[in-house]
């Protein structure tokens, strides 16, 4: 089984996730930026981050097979930070590189006005760059949040068939589906989807355009939420078909828009004992072998 | 024998990765126009033109100019125009095309991606004749990403490093398994070093005092110092892959 998590927080995880991930099927990922749970109070701390998720931790991610690529925005939640806002103006620069398969992590949080300035310059952004975006929905008020999203989304010079919305749930996904735009769903341990909601949806709705993540990051949550997912389809009767469709081709669909997916990966093999990331574990086993990853 | 000039046949280095394009010519010893021809008869035909239209703006509007130069966006989109095989090399083209100073290499390096931070490295030799662009070659060594470190021990930094941050280099490859044979100049510098024989013998003693293995790198380079052979146990299993 191969496994694309289209939206996940690896620079919060361990490399032990990495290993996990690996041998659950996780073949590739995607690591939207996002706040970080401390708020940030310069654009630099902004910048540090970008550089690392287009530099260390696809270093990181490719030591264990996986693929890594990025998605760069001001996320929501602080956006309306005046300390952090020039970042808009940075992006530019960022969003050319290889590695950026989307703007995102954008959207509501709040829904106040420096949120809908922000979300509709990264949305020409988006479409000025050939870069698809993913949306997140608002925990609070989701519903509302939602319909004001998609009112945004059908102002901007994005069409709406390149953007993911995410964290959807049983109140929102008829009315993002109706809209067109793909359907991100994020699997949680308590809140957000758990893998029997996740089954019943793809059931009432199917699999079209249905994208599972686990948004795993430095709060309550598991990366291998997707594998998880994968085996209750199975067990529930959704064929290999089904599963291969959810968790490995939509998402390569979705953010291949961009042009600039890379799905090969080359495991560095680099073996580090005192001052890096493998810090001296023997490894006996050969390097990851990563031709289910080279083949979509 | 290490021939770090002439690492023809040498076409991957212990990161896996080929260390170069192709035949194992590397973008920081290959002149320029070789590098061109070498990619000329690589590049599929969509590639090509892209990057022959790239080097022209290069030529058309070197340095810097405008809130970005559109070298710099070039340089950018490489990776994905050039694939992953060809992108140092491309890279490496447009910044000599654009003569890029240290300066603009600066700038670029900083604002980069891992994969084009590289590539800077990379252009130095060509485009640097002193010793202005070290701290590009000194924050690469600062980071634990082997294939920076590797491109940070090219022929600039054989050239500009003093002996104590090239000895603490040295030893920073045998520790994170970045191939010594990607070192520049390495039997030069090594010759006669008392003091990285020195550092070298303290690191292999703590190697068998923990009950491993000595790194095979080690004691070849051990040599090349003219010390004499550690008491170790001899040439070991490819590094990190003991246990």
């Amino acid at each position: 089984m191969r496994i694309f998590d289209p939206h996940i927080h690896m620079t919060s995880r361990t490399t032990d996730d990495y290993e996990a991930m690996y041998a659950a099927g996780v073949r590739a990922v995607v690591e939207p930026s996002f706040w970080l749970g401390q708020p940030r109070t310069s654009p630099a701390s902004f910048f540090d981050y970008f550089d690392s998720l287009l530099g260390w931790e696809p270093f990181r991610a490719a030591q264990y097979g996986i693929a890594h690529h990025c998605t760069l925005a001001l996320n929501p939640k602080e956006a309306g930070d005046p300390r952090c806002t020039p970042v808009l103006d940075a992006l530019p620069r960022y969003l050319v590189k290889d590695n950026v398969v989307a703007v995102g992590e954008i959207g509501y949080d709040s829904m106040t006005p420096a949120e809908d300035t922000a979300l509709a310059a990264q949305l020409q952004m988006a479409a000025d760059h050939g870069l698809p975006a993913l949306v997140h929905t608002p925990h609070r008020d989701k519903l509302a949040g939602l319909r004001r999203t998609l009112d945004v989304v059908r102002e901007s010079a994005l069409p709406v068939e390149r953007v993911l919305i995410d964290h959807l749930n049983e109140t929102t996904v008829k009315e993002a589906k109706d809209s067109g735009a793909w359907l991100g769903f994020s699997v949680y341990p308590d809140t957000k989807m758990d893998e029997e909601r996740m089954v019943a949806i793809l059931r009432a709705y199917g699999p079209e355009q249905v994208l599972v993540n686990s948004a795993a990051d430095w709060g309550r949550s598991d990366p291998l939420k997707t594998r998880k997912v994968a085996d209750l389809m199975l067990a529930e009767g959704f064929t290999e078909d089904d599963v291969d469709r959810v968790l490995w081709r939509n998402p390569v669909a979705f953010y291949g828009l961009s042009g600039r997916l890379s799905l090969d990966v080359t495991a560095t093999e680099a073996t580090h004992e005192g001052n890096s990331i493998l810090r001296g574990q023997p490894r006996d086993e050969p390097a990851p072998d990563t031709a289910d990853a080279t083949g979509a | 024998m290490t021939h770090p000039h002439a690492p023809a046949g040498q076409d991957a280095d212990t990161t896996g990765r080929p260390a170069a394009p192709g035949d194992g010519t590397t973008p920081a010893v290959t002149p320029p126009a070789d590098l061109r021809r070498h990619l000329a008869a690589r590049l599929d035909g969509a590639a090509r033109a892209w990057l022959d239209q790239a080097l022209d703006e290069a030529t058309a509007h070197p340095g810097t100019h405008g809130p970005i130069s559109v070298w710099e966006l070039r340089l950018a989109e490489a990776g994905r125009r050039c694939g992953p095989d060809h992108a140092d090399a491309a890279r490496v083209l447009i910044l000599h095309t654009a003569h890029a100073d240290a300066e603009a290499l600066t700038r670029v390096y900083h604002q980069g991606t891992a994969d084009e931070r590289r590539a800077v490295l990379h252009a130095l030799p060509h485009l640097v004749p002193g010793p202005e662009a070290l701290p590009l070659v000194e924050d690469a060594l600062r980071t634990n990403d082997t294939r920076l470190v590797a491109a940070a021990l090219g022929p600039y930094g054989a050239r500009h490093l003093d002996a104590h941050a090239w000895r603490h280099a040295v030893l920073k490859c045998l520790f994170t398994g970045v191939a010594l044979d990607l070192v520049a100049d390495l039997d030069r510098r090594a010759r006669g070093d008392a003091e990285l024989a020195r550092m070298l013998a303290d690191y292999a003693a703590e190697r068998t005092a923990a009950g491993r293995t000595v790194p095979e790198d080690l004691h070849r380079v051990l040599a090349l110092t003219g010390s004499a052979p550690t008491q170790g146990d001899g040439p070991d299993a490819p590094h990190g892959k003991e246990s």
